[in-house]
């Protein structure tokens, strides 16, 4: 990576620019009583959230944030909305219970994370451990997947680990995509019948009444 | 949404690039970012805005719910199939090295057939998961 002083300065500032509305919109959000435009702003929250992570060379998951955070869970958050009411409840007095559970939980997560290397460190494990073995046993000793000496030589080394190294995780992550479709068939679509399109009744006649 | 001129237009512009961009992510997913998941969710995203804009109704004719619903388990099947061929020709389940004559060659095919088995499978969870919630509506 050779940028220059221009360059990374910019970057910097753009990512402070990201991280600053980041924060003004989780804050907006936790404070706003119109659900609708709740909702609306999760949208804008995970498009900040893709933008980042295209920053920090990531784009596999910006564009899946970008899909399922920014376009089909607001989706289904509007869904909802269209079931129930549009506003939240009013707040019922100050509870100082929560605000305590919250704090504890917030300062136990800021201490666990001082135990984590500093971001960027070269010698954090992320950058030691599974990193460059996995990139030599793919892509061969310089880690240039058209040497032809590798055992995969693709040069997207995180897709020859998730779909070959790891298959039997991709494998076990696949079935549980497929559980949770099978989960919301068998929840949802009983539903079908009230929405204006008449389905004709099941095959099987011993469900004796109309359910 | 048949009152809104300007959002049916860019709409029926963007939905052949968002799966063109789809089928990039999933075929080109081993040489550039992405795989199966993004391929199988940015797929989706496509289908839902077309159902979005021009109606749940004309979103099931491009997508039938049967069909959809079958290619859950078609994917999950591809992708456990391909660990079966392997298994037949000599291998460990999910050896990809002996699909092809060469090691490297039968590593990239089964690469590439996973993905499409992962790719199939999200595209039509999230398909249905769209159909489910939009099919719904208020039961007083």
């Amino acid at each position: 990576m050779t940028e220059s002083a221009a360059t990374q300065l910019a970057t910097q500032l753009i990512v402070i620019l990201l991280l600053a509305l980041l924060g003004a919109t989780a804050i907006t959000i936790a404070r706003m009583r119109q659900l609708w435009a709740a909702v609306m702003l999760t949208g804008i929250f995970s498009f900040l959230g893709a933008g980042w992570m295209l920053i920090l060379d990531a784009p596999d998951v910006a564009f899946t944030e970008a899909a399922v955070g920014a376009g089909i869970s607001t989706f289904l958050m509007l869904a909802t909305l269209g079931l129930t009411s549009r506003e939240a409840k009013p707040p019922t007095g100050f509870k100082p219970v929560p605000l305590v559970v919250v704090i504890v939980t917030g300062c136990a997560l800021v201490y666990g994370t001082l135990d984590m290397p500093h971001y960027g460190d070269p010698a954090g494990h992320i950058h030691n451990y599974p990193n460059p073995s996995y990139i030599v046993k793919t892509n061969g000793a310089k880690g240039n997947p058209t040497d032809a000496d590798g055992e995969i030589n693709l040069p997207n080394v995180v897709t020859a680990i998730l779909a070959s190294y790891r298959g039997y995780d991709t494998f076990g992550e696949t079935t549980v995509i497929l559980t949770a479709g099978v989960g919301v068939i068998l929840l949802l679509r009983r539903e079908r019948r009230t929405t204006g399109q008449p389905e004709p009744p099941p095959a099987d006649a011993d469900t004796g009444g109309p359910s | 949404m048949n009152h809104y001129a300007i959002l049916r237009i860019v709409t029926k512009l963007l939905i052949p690039y968002i799966l063109l961009f789809g089928l990039y992510v999933q075929f080109h997913g081993d040489f550039g970012p992405g795989g199966g998941f993004q391929a199988g969710v940015i797929f989706a995203a496509g289908i839902i805005l077309y159902g979005l804009v021009f109606g749940i109704g004309a979103a099931r004719r491009v997508a039938p719910a049967p069909v959809v619903e079958r290619l859950i388990a078609v994917g999950l099947l591809i992708y456990a199939g391909t660990g079966i061929v392997g298994m037949l020709k000599g291998g460990n389940f999910l050896e990809y090295g002996v699909l092809a004559h060469e090691a490297q060659h039968g590593q990239h095919l089964g690469i590439l057939i996973v993905e499409l088995g992962v790719g199939i499978t999200v595209a039509a969870v999230m398909i249905t998961v769209f159909f489910a919630f939009a099919g719904r509506e208020r039961t007083e």
